[in-house]
């Protein structure tokens, strides 16, 4: 869900029959648990397909930057500051496990990174809604690393090697995140009556974008069942869906806020909640552009290329020069 | 002229006396660079106490193809083993 709606290429899941010999080896690999690394032969739509799903779950990670340090020099005690500096560093750290995975695949860095500044690769919708208060850093921790743990602790399984490590250092970083969110969540909502209104009004801004990180039902999708087939996902979106609203009632029960849902209540026959769809039409509106910070989360990443890339050049000029001075100097002790 | 920087390969020695072990990648522009980059992303939380980096290009890697050629012969060696000798419980630990 930090990579929605990836589709692949193919239609559906190719009947075992149809499959050549080295395809058939292939899903006997994945089917037996084995890992698969980046030197072995792979199906070219695993492939394709792999770099879509890393490729847009590392752009999330450095997207997902923008929101959060939009607080850093707002955070209300030095404590908090720091805290924030430290878990917006770790999402720089996760984006450059995740590029270095899909760079594994044969995509260079620089074309990843294009890919994102032209808009031909996507980043997850949640990034683009607005951080307007302290409040919502502590509901982006609570609730949108909440959601992308239940994703990603799956996806530690995932058959492609480097993807499988770099998600299993993510996810041994990445409870810090929401555990952070949520002490900042109880301080809220034990504060004033001003500050428990705040937390209120972050839940319910919060509350469905975080439902749709995990991309509309998939359960009668062909791309899904290939993607499953091959272990590079893992559980439906509405499964995991399902999981996080159950998870995350009793939390906010605890702090003592209300989730933005008439329709919840549990459901004793399924053994978990019913609850409300978010409005999918806004999903796919922010997902083409439209969502209140599409524009500016993508000028802040061209600002940021563009801007460094002075010293990027600068750098390489050094290491040039340097290069060139230490095999002079090898010469010249001959 | 901007070109992307080499990527480079980390190894960290978690703890004394245990290997250095690989860890991941990144770009940098030289070995001191990579070196620093190494300490941010992979040792945010005390992982190490000592780093390799090394340049990608320089890692000589067997290939899957070669799998069988290679390591097929250590297979029929069980001798290598220890249990693949029976010693008489009388003798005692060995």
């Amino acid at each position: 869900m930090y990579a929605q709606m990836v589709k692949t290429d193919g239609k559906g899941i190719k009947p075992r029959e149809e499959m050549t010999p080295e395809e058939q080896r292939f899903q006997d690999r994945i089917d037996a648990g084995e890992k698969i690394e980046p030197k072995e032969w792979m199906p070219e739509a695993y492939r394709q397909n792999l770099i879509r799903q890393i490729g847009q779950h590392a752009h999330s990670e450095i997207v997902g930057q923008l929101p959060e340090g939009n607080w850093i020099t707002r955070a209300p005690t030095l404590e908090r500051k720091a805290i924030l500096l430290a878990k917006v560093q770790d999402e720089a750290g996760h984006g450059l496990y995740l590029y270095c995975a899909a760079e594994t695949l044969g995509v260079s860095r620089d074309e990843l990174t294009e890919a994102l500044l032209s808009g031909k690769m996507k980043y997850s919708s949640i990034f683009n809604y607005p951080t307007l208060n302290w409040a919502d850093i502590g509901a982006v921790g609570w609730l949108v690393d909440g959601a992308a743990i239940m994703n990603q602790v799956p996806l530690q399984r995932t058959s492609f090697g480097p993807y499988s490590r770099a998600m299993i250092r993510i996810c041994k970083e990445e409870s810090f995140h929401q555990r952070q969110g949520y002490d900042i969540m109880m301080k809220m909502a034990r504060g004033t009556p001003e500050q428990r209104e705040m937390a209120q009004d972050a839940l319910d801004r919060y509350w469905y974008p975080s439902l749709m990180m995990f991309g509309p039902s998939d359960k009668d999708s062909v791309h899904s069942a290939q993607s499953m087939a091959w272990k590079i996902k893992i559980n439906t979106n509405d499964e995991l869906r399902q999981k996080f609203v159950d998870q995350t009632v009793p939390q906010a029960k605890y702090l003592g806020l209300t989730i933005p849902d008439p329709e919840l209540k549990w459901n004793e026959e399924k053994g978990g909640h019913d609850f409300s769809e978010p409005d999918w039409s806004e999903f796919y509106a922010v997902l083409k552009g439209n969502g209140p910070c599409n524009r500016d989360r993508l000028e802040a990443r061209q600002n940021a290329w563009e801007d460094g890339r002075w010293f990027r050049d600068g750098l390489v000029a050094h290491a040039k020069k340097a290069d060139a001075r230490r095999a002079a100097a090898r010469v010249a002790a001959e | 002229m901007s070109s992307e920087w080499p990527l480079w390969e980390v190894f960290i020695r978690g703890q004394h006396g245990l290997n250095h072990r690989h860890v991941g990648s990144l770009h940098a522009p030289d070995a001191e660079m990579a070196i620093r980059h190494a300490r941010d992303v992979y040792t945010r939380r005390n992982e190490g106490v000592s780093i390799w980096a090394v340049k990608s290009e320089d890692i000589a890697a067997s290939s899957p193809s070669e799998k069988g050629p290679l390591f097929d012969p250590a297979n029929d060696k069980v001798y290598r083993h220890p249990t693949f000798y029976d010693i008489p419980d009388e003798v005692g630990h060995m």
